[in-house]
């Protein structure tokens, strides 16, 4: 059995969700391929190579894959599929979005979102925003999959696999890349971060997130928000934390002005550690706290503002 | 031109789900049902476009068991013009929902097919995307802005890290976040008024799609619970026990 991963990248660097992919895919199979497709994307490639447990890399650099176009990502991946058992991605918005068309293609269903390996056909995924479990089993020939990658492992790097050029190009008419604004900060990403400082509703107003951010600069974390702070209009969405935005697992998870909502927890309960800061003491997010503290956050955020060097 | 718009009749988001004690699923037994949160920005979406008189009809198409005409008539009171229920026992799973949605766009040929980015029983977030591709046509997933210009649409996507803006020839696909529109309240006049908008019904097999299951779930379990915690007085007891008893910060 060979399993196709899909890259995780930026053109300029591999991602670490590649690195937690492969130790997924080698769950499923000896053969672990990486595809690699950007543009100007080189340098990813000669990483992804070195990721160990790897057999093979296949790079398309083009610009039609510049910006990761699912019509144009989709087609590649499906020109490849025939050789593997399972294709697997990353369920962030890349992976999100050409997955499905993939599977489609192909005709097999695709299972989203997969957080355990039991065996080649059997996985486990979360429904119901985390509050069930379902173990299923794919009839399907392909196996097309995302996978939740916080729940793995970041493979080694230290191996030598050989690269592939691939020709392919698809360059669908129908679709234009115009511009993209990315949010640029100092701060690791929220998926990748070992601690996360979030804010919800009781932040009151985006300028009150900086509390969060001189915290999170003291310990190196991630600063997310909970979906009532992004409806609120408080701060962009792309940090949000739940079963509509992203999910995390980080070492440390800290909580303040949020209630807990089942959306929210969605997104953080795997979390090694969970701290919540909430003046009001009924709010559930303190269910799943490991440490809770009851206070006016106003307060109590200087307070940790000023302890931490 | 016509706006299709499919929605799904999914628990509410407010319940608590439970897991049955037998493993097989989740206990919907008198559980409060509603329309899909996304599937409601959907509606809100393409009312939106007919009031700015760049779609000319909201098509709202579902899939499921009868009770699913109660979610269509709600987005018919919040504007939608017709309907079309394609009637089945179960809900089918995202692969076999695209087809039949993909036999509707062939006979119904609509500018613009607007649709929830994921539904939050299941989870998935595929059925936009497949649709896409069965029909050829673009797609704009994750849409925090939808801007219909002459023969093609602009769709702002919440991508990881920012935002992501690309123009799509029309017909296309939008699948709905968050922050694509506030949805507003249905009116009681037009709540009344909904229930004598046509809604057609029609069965999977007029629509030749085979919806038999792909995946099977072997069994459903209640997440892992989170040991119980403790409450800490002040900061510095909480800074103290993260360094020396949890030890994940320095």
């Amino acid at each position: 059995m060979s399993i196709l991963v899909y890259a995780e990248h930026d053109n300029a660097q591999l991602k670490t969700e590649t690195h937690k992919l492969v130790t997924a895919a080698l769950q499923l199979g000896e053969k672990v391929h990486i595809l690699v497709a950007g543009h100007q994307c080189g340098a990813v490639a000669r990483q992804a190579a070195s990721v160990e447990g790897v057999s093979e890399v296949f790079v398309a650099d083009n610009e039609a894959y510049a910006y990761q176009l699912a019509e144009n990502i989709g087609a590649l991946v499906v020109s490849l599929a025939d050789n593997y058992s399972h294709v697997v991605a990353a369920a962030t918005t890349t992976g999100k979005n050409f997955m499905p068309r993939v599977a489609a293609l192909l005709d097999v269903a695709q299972i989203s979102d997969v957080i355990a390996i039991e065996s080649a056909d059997t996985f486990i995924r979360p429904i119901y925003a985390g509050n069930a479990i379902a173990t299923v089993q794919s009839q399907d020939s392909i196996k097309v999959m995302t996978v939740r990658v916080s729940a793995f492992d970041a493979a080694a790097e230290g191996n030598d696999a050989p690269l592939v050029e691939l020709d392919t190009v698809i360059e669908n008419q129908q679709v234009t890349f115009e511009h993209a604004e990315m949010t640029k900060s100092e701060r690791p990403e929220l998926t990748a971060a070992n601690i996360v400082i979030s804010g919800g509703r009781g932040m009151q107003d985006g300028e009150n997130f900086s509390m969060l951010e001189s915290i999170a600069d003291k310990l190196g974390a991630a600063v997310g928000a909970s979906r009532a702070a992004v409806d609120a209009g408080f701060v962009p969405n792309d940090m949000q934390v739940g079963q509509t935005g992203k999910i995390v697992a980080p070492q440390l998870y800290i909580a303040v002005g949020i209630s807990g909502a089942i959306q929210h927890l969605a997104g953080m309960k795997d979390a090694k550690v969970i701290v919540a800061i909430n003046k009001d003491p009924e709010a559930p997010i303190f269910q799943v706290a490991d440490y809770g503290l009851v206070a006016d956050l106003f307060i109590a955020l200087p307070e940790l503002d000023s302890a931490l060097t | 031109m016509k706006v299709l718009v499919p929605v799904k009749r999914v628990i509410d988001y407010n319940v608590k789900v439970r897991v049955k004690s037998d493993q097989t699923g989740v206990d919907l037994t008198n559980a409060k049902m509603a329309m899909n949160p996304f599937c409601e920005i959907a509606v809100e979406e393409a009312v939106r476009l007919k009031e700015q008189g760049i779609a000319s009809e909201v098509i709202v198409v579902s899939i499921g068991p009868k009770a699913c005409q109660e979610q269509m008539r709600n987005a018919m009171a919040l504007g939608a013009d017709r309907g079309i229920h394609i009637e089945c026992n179960e809900f089918p799973e995202s692969l076999q929902v695209a087809k039949l949605l993909a036999k509707v766009v062939e006979q119904e040929s609509p500018g613009l097919v607007i649709i929830g980015k994921q539904a939050i029983d299941s989870d998935n977030n595929q059925t936009g995307q497949m649709l896409a591709a069965l029909t050829d046509m673009p797609q704009g997933t994750f849409a925090s802005k939808v801007n219909v210009a002459g023969q093609s649409v602009q769709v702002t996507r919440e991508i990881d890290g920012g935002l992501q803006t690309l123009t799509l020839s029309l017909p296309a696909v939008v699948t709905t976040d968050l922050r694509l529109n506030e949805p507003r309240f249905a009116k009681l006049p037009d709540i009344m008024k909904a229930k004598r908008k046509p809604l057609a019904v029609m069965t999977t097999e007029e629509l030749g799609v085979d919806i038999t299951s792909r995946i099977s779930t072997l069994k459903v379990t209640p997440p892992p619970v989170r040991a119980a915690g403790v409450m800490v007085e002040n900061v510095a007891e909480l800074l103290t026990k993260l360094r020396n008893e949890a030890k994940v910060i320095s």
